[in-house]
């Protein structure tokens, strides 16, 4: 066995899906003990090449080397086996099984018989060596999403793994938790791990990176470079290919009148578990009003009691109107556009075309409704307006949704949307998983409605896109308001503060119990 | 109307369907919906009944059965399964190729006699006063191998690692997937179990409940209604087991409906105009829809229900949120 | 041996090509029948001289091609109720129930009856028209119901609803509407008779023995308004966004509930006219057998058609032609069989609408290149 500083060496890494070429020679290593950052924007290939690494792709050519030795992964028992452990970015968790049950899954032990009291202790040593604490005989859906994070992480310690991929692991964290994993995972590679950390996130890059591997387009744009002496600025550079601009142009308006009032809503989510607790506020023409937070803290269903997709109570006006507990048509007839959370399962229909697409709103009314039949001929003209003004890449407007990529469909959903002139626009976490030139259209498009005098609601996890499109930021924890801070007096703690639970009110008083106490010292 | 005869049929009777409900159970809780059901249980019943008349063993007949049943529902998992074909058509098509199949095979077969599964008594159990003549005195050997076969399914099911892995492959197949666990491989292997018990269902009725062939008759609709059982059962193999007794027991019991001049006291519509018997008839039926509704708003209620990837084709790499 | 290329199964990029559909379909039947020619073979029969037969019986004479488009006329009605359907996703296996039903309800005219017995035919008949499809409709409303408010799946209650079906009508065709015992009620009325192109024999000599009636028109009738319904009606629109997608739907505002329960209304109505038609152009009478499972081979017409109402037509004459020949033909399961072979072979084939097979060539390791995975 030859002795090799790298645990894990990927050389000339080929990777072809289907009209895509996701890696394209790409090279890539890990050392003993360090936490390698690989780093781009959504679609650079970052996964895909962390995937062929757990085993779950082949690559088209190159090889992998785990310890100086080739290997050849045909399954994802392969690279277990050799001591490869992937925590996922959307979780591998079967909800209705307990934690130990899902950390058991597709291990050869137990033989048959499960003895699952047994495994339960095992599984609660494991935390105790790596400080990752939840209930083994929980069931994941019981679980927050933290805690699901926590499994997700056991599963690999617990089948031994020593080289840990973690694929975007803080999306789902609120900033003291990520805090908390940081400290997690310096704890592992003290024990002797290894870990490559993919993130799209320059902060936390630089934060706890010992080196950085760049990828752009499927190329790798810096290879293995020491993070020591990279700012983020050359970082974004080599993510993009160009200077970032990381500051919008938001000019300063008035808001208007009122058009959005939600007064001490409640209302329920899925599992029957109180989600909207006592929630109020208000938007008003011409402002967009963030809400930020960590997901699952209730911010999709306060879209939905607005949309009209959830029951609620409590009361919600539209330029006055009661609009709570009426179903969707409702909110639509009251002028209110939704950009929901998924575009692909909720916002449009995947094999219906672009111009199918665009009348799910407007096929009521005159002019693309005529009496009982729709007009198809001015549905295609105008689809075919809008793919040109909104700049939609497809082969035609009788493409179907589903061909589309992530910012393509996107745009159509929102030319959809604001082709309907609404009152008041609920977008739902709008930029997710586009690149960056999508998120920069979307965005710009927000803007565009906030001059106009559209009232906007904007619910997203990314802080740094709250605040430079916000006017007002309010925080949402386990159903309720924390606080309401106007965008430019915001400050990252506290909104991390508000974020994990402490409202606004306590933290300005400890601010001034802390500033008086200063002073007196 | 004797309690004791009407159970005991409906202990045989409810064989028939146990089988090919718990069987559906296997390939659901993995995943893959089976449609077919009805057509392998009268391709198996076929398949049973001339290959018992011709080599005169019944074994073999009920494995040929259970071979026909099986063979058929591998033709549903490829298309399901490797080429993600529609789960609901192709099980209808194979009702269709089944029935058909077993039609055309089946040309001549009325009224012959084959060796049938015999029957018999076990000793001691069937000396316990009513539990006795019910339960174990006089049962075609299926039936007592159905009574083990339950409580092992469950068990299989519900407390052993391979049905751990059965379990996930129906709830999440991708996080199956990542842990090594063969998808595909599994829902072969449950699909497979899933038809030779429909299979051995068919040999039920025609080798030894209701022995005969009867043509489209034989099974008369069985297979549909174990399909509704599974949803009723809320893919237990306990309460399939309670379900499909139930629905024997109460076959027997309109049967017996139809005979007698009173009934609790007053006179029997049924025995002035046997043409009312064809709403006696209708009880199957309407009782699965019923059976269907108390079903699906508990897994309503419950929030429990279907395994989650149930109907839905797996495709690797696919970031199904 | 090592081949100097390999088989790939991609995932289709671009467009579907517009011919391949009907190409697949076409494809899937001619299979199906090389299959059935085989298996006949292996059991001791002759396809050749069967598929002889079927030629003659089903498009030889005049009166063939007349017995075949009688065949096709309820299986176009009844293909376009699965279509109307399907295309929403909602899998109306009970299409047989519904024909019984509609042709139950339609009798009623005559049976009860609705209005005295020497009306203008115009009216008995327009009345059992509107009847038959009443009661098609109310045979759809219950699993619609169920299904839209509870969530039952419908494709088991549809099912249920066609055994209670048959048993509801062998009920008062056995006791009270018999005719001298028999399982059947007495014929109809000639002016409950649809016009057949037999009654015009005095006039046109070749018409005599043709037994084609009316319903034909009807069925057309039905075809254009089926199509105009799904292709150009606001409706239609719906139908199609919430087969497609039934979470977008109620996000664009669409009540859910209601269109379930009115598609399924629908469907069992072009169901139950089907009855309608084959009562009173067909056999006149109420009897216990009036489907040779019209409405199980309606599924199958409705997917190889790919729910195009305008196919629907085209392979429900295919269909009757089956018929047409399977009662002529030994062994008689031999058209059922047939039908499962070419939806199994329709379903299988779809999979080339999703996945294109690509030829690679394997190149020689070049001189330090690594080598393929």
């Amino acid at each position: 066995m030859s002795e090799s500083p790298f645990a894990v060496e990927m050389n000339d890494i080929v990777i072809r899906f289907p009209g895509v070429l996701a890696n394209d020679h790409v090279n890539f290593t890990l050392r003993q003990g360090e936490i390698h950052a690989l780093l781009g924007e959504n679609g650079a290939g970052k996964s895909t090449l962390m995937n062929a690494l757990a085993g779950l792709y082949r690559p088209t050519m190159g090889t992998i080397k785990i310890n100086g030795e080739v290997v050849s992964f045909s399954s994802p028992k392969d690279a277990i086996a050799q001591g490869i452990g992937m925590v996922h970015q959307h979780f591998m968790l079967v909800p209705t099984q307990t934690v130990t049950e899902n950390i058991l899954l597709g291990l050869d032990e137990p033989r048959f018989l499960m003895r699952l009291k047994a495994y339960d202790q095992k599984v609660l040593a494991l935390q105790e060596q790596f400080g990752l604490r939840v209930d083994p005989t929980a069931k994941i859906w019981q679980l927050s999403v933290g805690e699901q994070q926590r499994v997700e992480i056991l599963k690999t310690l617990y089948r031994g793994a020593n080289i840990l991929i973690m694929d975007e692991p803080t999306a789902v964290l609120a900033p003291q938790e990520i805090d908390d994993l940081i400290e997690t995972m310096r704890s592992m590679v003290a024990q002797g791990k290894s870990i490559v950390f993919i993130s799209h996130k320059l902060h936390e890059v630089t934060a706890v990176a010992d080196r950085v591997t760049v990828l752009r387009k499927g190329r790798v744009t810096a290879e293995g470079v020491d993070i020591q002496g990279m700012t983020k600025r050359d970082l974004a550079q080599l993510m993009v290919g160009r200077d970032v601009v990381f500051s919008i142009d938001k000019k300063p308006q008035e808001p208007g009148d009122v058009v959005l009032s939600v007064k001490d809503v409640h209302a329920e989510n899925n599992k029957g578990v109180p989600a909207l607790r006592g929630v109020s506020l208000e938007v008003r023409q011409g402002e967009i009003l963030g809400i930020a937070g960590v997901s699952g803290n209730g911010q999709s269903e306060l879209a939905e009691v607005i949309t009209g997709m959830r029951p609620c109570q409590g009361s919600i006006l539209i330029n006055g109107e009661e609009v709570a507990n009426q179903p969707p048509i409702n909110s639509i007839r009251h002028g209110v556009a939704h950009v929901p959370e998924d575009r692909t399962h909720v916002g449009s229909a995947p094999n219906l075309s672009i111009t199918d697409n665009t009348i799910m709103k407007a096929y009521r009314e005159k002019p693309v409704a005529r009496g009982w039949s729709v007009d198809f001929t001015y549905a295609r003209e105008n689809a075919r307006k809008l793919k040109d003004a909104y700049d939609i890449l497809a082969p035609s407007v009788e493409t179907m949704a589903r061909k589309l990529s992530g910012g393509n469909l996107q745009k159509v959903i929102l030319a959809r949307e604001i082709s309907q002139e609404p009152r008041l626009m609920v977008a739902v976490q709008p930029t997710r998983g586009l690149d960056v030139g999508a998120i920069e259209a979307i965005q710009t498009l927000i803007l565009a409605q906030r001059e106009a005098g559209t009232a906007v609601l904007l619910v997203s996890e990314e802080l740094e896109e709250l605040l430079s499109l916000s006017d007002r930021i309010a925080v949402i924890y386990e159903g309720e308001i924390m606080g309401i801070v106007p965008a430019e007096e915001a400050d990252v703690e506290e909104l991390g503060l508000m974020m994990t639970g402490t409202r606004l009110a306590d933290i300005r008083k400890q601010k001034a119990t802390a500033d008086t106490g200063r002073i007196e010292a | 109307m004797n309690l004791e005869i009407i159970l005991h049929a409906g202990l045989a009777t409810g064989t028939i369907l146990l089988f090919a409900a718990i069987g559906e159970v296997f390939a659901e809780r993995a995943g893959v919906l089976n449609l077919g059901v009805e057509g392998m249980m009268l391709l198996g019943a076929m398949a049973g009944f001339s290959t018992s008349l011709s080599t005169g063993n019944v074994w073999l007949g009920l494995l040929a059965a259970i071979i026909a049943g099986g063979i058929l529902s591998l033709a549903h998992g490829l298309v399901t399964i490797h080429f993600q074909a529609d789960q609901v058509v192709s099980g209808l098509s194979l009702t269709f190729l089944g029935t058909g199949l077993a039609l055309v095979l089946g040309e001549g077969l009325t009224g012959k006699n084959p060796p049938l599964v015999p029957s018999l008594d076990i000793p001691g159990l069937s000396a316990i006063p009513f539990v006795g003549p019910v339960f174990f005195t006089d049962h075609s050997l299926l039936v007592y191998v159905g009574y083990l076969f339950v409580p092992l399914a469950w068990y299989y099911i519900f407390h052993t690692r391979p049905g751990l892995h059965l379990r996930a492959v129906g709830e999440k197949p991708d996080a199956a997937d990542t842990m090594g666990v063969s998808v595909y491989g599994l829902r072969y292997l449950y699909v497979f179990v899933g038809g030779c018990l429909a299979g051995l269902a068919g040999a039920t009725i025609s080798l030894s409940v209701s022995p005969g062939w009867y043509s489209v008759q034989t099974t008369s609709g069985q297979g549909w209604i174990a399909v509704g059982l599974v949803i009723f059962a809320q893919w237990d193999p306990l309460r399939a087991a309670l379900g499909a007794y139930l629905f024997g027991a109460l076959r027997r019991g309109i049967l017996d409906l139809q005979g007698p001049a009173t009934l609790l006291g007053m006179t029997n519509p049924l025995y002035i105009n046997s043409n009312y018997g064809f709403f006696l008839q209708m009880t199957p039926y309407v009782l699965t829809i019923i059976a269907l509704v108390i079903g699906s708003r508990q897994a309503a209620r419950k929030r429990l229900g279907a395994p989650a990837a149930l109907g839905l084709p797996y495709i690797r790499g696919e970031r199904g949120l | 041996m090592k081949l100097p290329f390999t088989i790939l199964f991609e995932k289709r990029m671009e467009d579907v090509p517009k011919w391949l559909p009907a190409a697949t379909s076409i494809g899937s039947v001619l299979i199906a029948f090389l299959i059935s020619g085989i298996i006949l073979k292996l059991i001791g029969g002759q396809p050749l001289r069967v598929a002889g037969f079927f030629f003659d019986a089903t498009f030889g004479s005049w009166a063939a091609i007349s017995d075949t488009l009688v065949k096709a006329t309820p299986l176009i009605m009844v293909g376009l109720a699965c279509t109307v359907a399907f295309k929403m996703k909602l899998w109306n296996i009970g299409a047989e129930g519904q024909f019984y039903i509609g042709a139950f309800a339609a009798s009623l005219v005559v049976l009860i009856p609705m209005v005295p017995l020497d009306s203008p035919r115009i009216v008995i008949i327009g009345l059992m028209i509107i009847m038959g499809m009443i009661g098609g409709a109310v045979w759809g409303f219950i699993p619609g119901l169920l299904k839209g408010k509870f969530g039952v799946n419908e494709i088991i209650t549809t099912l249920m609803l066609n055994y209670i079906a048959i048993l509801w009508n062998n009920f008062w065709i056995f006791n009270k509407w018999s005719d001298a015992g028999f399982q059947m009620t007495p014929p109809f009325e000639k002016n409950a008779w649809l016009p057949r192109l037999a009654d015009y024999a005095r006039e046109f000599r070749a018409f005599s023995g043709i037994t084609l009636h009316l319903g034909v028109v009807i069925a057309l009738v039905a075809t254009v308004v089926v199509w105009w319904v799904l292709e150009r009606s606001r409706w239609g629109y719906e139908i199609k966004l919430t087969g497609d997608n039934k979470e977008a739907a109620r996000y664009a505002g669409i009540n859910i509930v209601r269109n379930v329960i009115l598609v399924m209304m629908f469907s069992g109505a072009l169901a139950g006219l089907a009855g309608m038609s084959e009562i009173s152009g067909v056999v006149h009478r109420l009897q216990e057998r009036i489907s040779p499972g019209y409405g199980f081979t309606g599924i199958i017409v409705a997917w190889l058609a790919k729910l195009n109402p305008f196919a629907v037509v085209l392979v429900s004459i295919l269909f009757g032609a089956l018929i047409v020949a399977g009662r002529e033909i030994q062994p008689s399961g031999l058209a059922q069989l047939l039908q499962g072979i070419i939806l199994f072979m329709v379903i299988s084939s779809d999979v080339l609408l999703r996945y294109k097979i690509r030829i690679i060539r394997l190149q020689s390791p070049a001189a330090g290149e690594v080598e393929v995975a």
